[in-house]
């Protein structure tokens, strides 16, 4: 059908002839904007890491790695320290992955492998997508009005029965780590579940037709011949639902309690690299501009690293699988 | 169809992109950032004032203190708004120098959320800096109890919320808690942000609105707010003891009586911390609007005139319904004066 | 075995082979996963359902005409809309995916057709991927520096590029994605007829990846339009229109939805806490609308 297709599109004078001089320039000055577009994005990257860089250097330079550990940020005494941040940033994030990109997976692999009649499952793919329009304020009202009260009483079992845990060390006073990773979960889902369903699609029929002839069942098709098949673009969605956890900061902001403590327990307060830029960046002073440039580089840091750990995994597993 | 579409997003963005700048405006249109503190009155006042003059529109965001005062200084605002006023450093770096005006004053409340709701709670002067320090951990706490025989107190953890951001409502809650408690100035001690204990009791929120959603959603909270949002929240508001040991609780004569309580030098610049006076409430600030002594548009200059008269005249009567202390007299006429600066 | 058992055996098995015993290990495996997958699309929609029905009833109740044609109230005024802000966003958005769209899908050309493997696309991708991480403040920061502190004055467009800046990633990203994953029949058979590069991917690639690359785009523009900071740094907010008789005044600050809400959900009065909600729900069926509009257009071309 696409050959078919591509005939009618194709068969214009145009190119049923060796290309003329026209259409030799218009290819060159559409791989020259090609090219183009690509060094825009790597100067807007270069200018801003630049102009976030010029002022980091200078708190880099002032508090040196000792910014990274330290668990004091006083501003009145000019001591900043963003361990906690960081290790806020990180349990959120990969907590809200791990469940938001579980959970998009799944709804993809729904939508797309036929469990549902095609009309119904275009209808919930449009409602997913959505959600990811929804205003992260009303994200973190949301949080606050009703998960927090929801997860109260399951919070506190959790505490009576099981406090030895680490994980479920404190009481949940409101704002914490659970309320807030999850409603970063349910923020990430949407952009998991619509980039992963776009993956599932493009898989050619074919190879799920092939996999079916050699006899295996529905899941074994599924999550030994789609999965992979797609798995780069899936990939790609789990990439980019980590940068929106990395990035959120209004809902988390709310949820999370912004409170310096580094806890294992999911229902104590804590921070986010993300939510301390958002609150703190109106009112900083010079000085602590700088600081905060500084925590926003090691932002930027976390998101490569991450990246890199995770496109690590894929060559080793995609390596295996060729083997 | 689709190369239709295309071409008339295409003209209409071309038309629009083009007609910037270059009109020529027969209205004045005035920008100011700032303070969150003041939002609520500002925004009616400068709507109420626009459809008063016709040839003014004036435009108000809040953003935070700091941010107000970073947009003045970058000359990116008409005028700003802060809660912390400004310090000489920060008005020396705007060329020209820069007028402050307080404009209005509000009160903090401590507003709390306790199982059946008592009203009134009294905090006497050694407690509620203990609160905030995470030193009192209980609302069944003896010294509670104490300042107020026949409430039931129930054995429950206080939660104390906090801002998250930098805040001047946090300047002024952690100016006064310093000039009441020792400890607390040795400790955190005063600022838009200050270090808070560590305990995973004390919790943050962003805004006066996060704070108010958060206390009314956690039972045994505690907290500071601006009144206007505890008022229209119907949050239970602590009386707090004064320097004169009485208890006096917001809105009423205590913030009049406050500000009433000591007289403004002559840069308009100045925080009561504790009052003195039997009835004046506790804490309780100025907020200033910012202007350019220097203004590059006469008309602009001529405009802002016009705003802070409206402001001090009609605008005060607004002040007391929306949850602010109107001006006092004297206050109003060093301001009138004072704004013959702005040119 | 005799030839007579080996028939029966052909037989039986013929018959038996083709269906599954519901309870051998695999087909077991087969029915729980089905069951599990079911179960987690359930609960995963508890509480997008959730949400939804919150925006739905909050904003619902205030749902009306006026909200459109209407400015904002101010302190303890009742009515009032949000008119402005509607076309603050749309403005805005607009500006910011004029800017992002084609430099995201050109890009992504390069990317995925041009130079795949080269130096300068490798570190391209390494550059998108850590933008996605970039926390929309610092979009917001950064549009400041670059057009607000320039032209002196808050602006729709410092809004557009902030959102720009932000919406870039995901676009190109996804596009690329959409891009690479055409069948290489298709593209081989675009060649055999003659068709420059250029041609191949105008006519062929990108009509093809259309489905992919909308979804990046829609997804993109949904972030965009409910993103509160950057426009805080580059649009602040107005209580007047944008369109000033007729004329549309972008040099000034300008009113968003996002900030909108951001503002009234803050503010002590029901008034105005009942409009933010209303507005989050505008927000979201106009984004409803451009995402059905763009598919629509999209696949009238194939």
């Amino acid at each position: 059908m696409k050959t078919l297709e591509l005939r009618s599109e194709v068969t214009a004078a145009s190119v049923s002839a060796p290309p003329s001089s026209w259409d030799y320039l218009a290819d060159r000055s559409f791989r020259a904007m090609a090219q183009a577009g690509v060094w825009i994005i790597l100067l807007l990257l270069g200018f801003i890491l630049w102009s976030i860089g010029g002022k980091a250097w200078i708190g880099m330079r002032d508090y040196g790695i000792g910014f990274l550990v330290s668990t004091t940020w006083d501003v009145g005494r000019q001591q900043f320290g963003i361990l906690p941040h960081i290790w806020g940033t990180l349990y959120s994030s990969l907590l809200a992955l791990a469940v938001g990109g579980f959970f998009g997976v799944a709804m993809a692999i729904f939508l797309t492998q036929d469990f549902l009649p095609p009309r119904l499952a275009q209808v919930f793919r449009t409602i997913v997508e959505l959600l990811a329009a929804i205003p992260s304020v009303v994200y973190g009202l949301w949080g606050l009005f009703f998960v927090v009260p929801a997860m109260r009483p399951a919070a506190a079992w959790l505490f009576e029965r099981f406090g030895f845990i680490p994980f479920f060390g404190t009481t949940l006073s409101g704002p914490g780590m659970a309320p807030a990773s999850l409603v970063l979960a349910i923020m990430v889902l949407p952009t998991v579940a619509a980039v992963s369903q776009d993956a599932l699609r493009l898989v050619p029929y074919k190879v799920k037709e092939a996999a079916y002839g050699m006899g295996t069942t529905r899941w074994e098709a599924i999550l030994k011949v789609m999965l992979p098949a797609a798995s780069t673009g899936i990939f790609g969605a789990l990439v980019l639902g980590f940068g929106r956890a990395l990035g959120e900061t209004m809902a988390l902001a709310m949820l999370i309690g912004n409170s310096n403590q580094i806890s294992l327990s999911l229902f104590s307060p804590a921070n986010t690299l993300a939510a301390l830029l958002a609150l703190n960046f109106p009112e900083a002073g010079p000085r602590e501009v700088q600081v905060l440039m500084y925590a926003a580089l090691v932002l930027l840091a976390i998101t490569l690293v991450v990246n890199m750990i995770g496109e690590a995994i894929m060559t080793l597993s995609s390596r295996r699988r060729v083997k | 169809m689709r190369r239709f579409v295309i071409s008339v997003t295409l003209a209409v963005t071309a038309l629009v992109l083009t007609t910037g700048p270059a009109l020529a405006q027969d209205s004045v249109r005035l920008t100011g950032s700032g303070a969150t503190f003041p939002f609520p009155l500002y925004s009616a006042w400068f709507k109420a004032f626009s459809q008063k003059q016709k040839t003014v529109s004036v435009d108000y965001q809040g953003k935070d203190s700091g941010a107000g005062i970073q947009d003045l200084t970058n000359r990116t605002v008409d005028f700003a708004a802060s809660d912390a006023a400004m310090t000489d450093e920060q008005m020396a770096k705007v060329p020209g120098g820069v007028q402050l005006l307080p404009m209005t004053a509000g009160e903090i409340v401590i507003s709390y959320n306790l199982p059946g709701s008592p009203k009134a709670l009294k905090l006497p002067r050694d407690v509620y800096p203990a609160i905030f320090l995470g030193k009192i951990t209980k609302w069944s706490d003896p010294k509670i109890k104490a300042a107020n025989p026949g409430v039931s107190l129930p054995d429950l953890d206080i939660t104390v919320v906090r801002r998250a951001d930098a805040s001047g409502t946090t300047f002024v809650f952690t100016t006064h808690l310093a000039a009441v408690s020792e400890e607390w100035a040795k400790g955190p001690g005063a600022g838009t942000t200050v270090n808070w204990p560590k305990s995973d009791k004390i919790v943050a929120s962003p805004k006066n609105d996060g704070v108010t959603a958060t206390i009314k959603q956690t039972p045994g909270a505690i907290g500071y707010v601006e009144f206007a949002f505890a008022k229209f929240a119907k949050l239970e508001m602590a009386l707090i003891q004064n320097k004169a040991g009485q208890y006096v609780g917001p809105g009423g004569e205590g913030g009049p009586a406050a500000l009433a309580s000591f007289a403004l030098p002559a840069n308009l610049r100045a925080w009561v911390t504790d009052p003195e006076g039997a009835k004046a409430y506790p804490i309780a600030t100025y907020t200033w609007m910012l202007f350019y002594k220097e203004n590059k548009d006469p008309k602009k200059a001529a405009a802002l005139r016009q705003m802070v008269e409206y402001c001090l005249t009609d605008g005060q009567k607004a002040a007391a319904s929306l949850g602010y202390i109107p001006l006092p007299e004297t206050v109003v006429a060093a301001v009138r004066k004072a704004a013959s600066s702005i040119q | 075995m005799s030839p007579a058992a080996v028939a029966t055996h052909a037989e039986r098995t013929a018959t038996t082979s083709l269906e599954r015993s519901p309870f051998e290990p695999r087909a077991l495996k087969n029915l729980l996963l089905t069951a599990g997958v079911w179960l987690a699309a359930l609960l995963a929609a508890v509480p997008l359902v959730s949400v939804l029905y919150m925006l739905v009833v909050r904003g619902g109740a205030r749902l009306s005409t006026s909200l459109f044609v209407e400015l904002p109230p101010a302190g303890f005024e009742m009515g009032g809309g949000f008119g402005n802000a509607i076309v603050g966003t749309l403005v805005m958005v607009g500006l910011g995916g004029l800017i992002s769209i084609p430099v995201g899908v050109l890009a992504a050309v390069f990317l995925a057709e041009l130079g795949p493997e080269s130096r300068l696309s490798q570190v391209t991708r390494f550059a998108t991927k850590t933008l996605t991480g970039m926390p929309s403040i610092l979009t917001g920061v950064f549009a400041y520096a670059v057009v607000v502190l320039t032209t002196g004055t808050y602006s729709a467009p410092a809004g557009g590029v902030a959102l720009a800046v932000l919406m870039l990633p995901t676009v190109v990203l996804t596009a690329e994605s959409a891009i690479r994953v055409v069948p290489k029949i298709t593209r081989d058979a675009a060649y055999g007829m003659g068709c420059t590069r250029s041609q191949v991917i105008w006519k062929v690639l990108l009509p093809t990846a259309m489905p992919g690359i909308l979804t990046g785009v829609m997804l993109a523009v949904a972030r965009a339009a409910g993103e509160t900071a950057p426009l805080l740094f580059t649009a602040l907010f107005s209580s007047f229109w944008l369109f000033d008789g007729g004329v549309p005044r972008l040099w000034q600050p300008t009113a968003s939805l996002a900030v909108l809400i951001y503002n009234f959900a803050g503010m002590p009065f029901e008034n105005q806490i009942e409009l933010a909600w209303a507005a989050s729900l505008v927000l979201v069926i106009m984004v409803l609308i451009i995402n059905v509009l763009s598919r629509w257009i999209g696949q009238r071309r194939g």
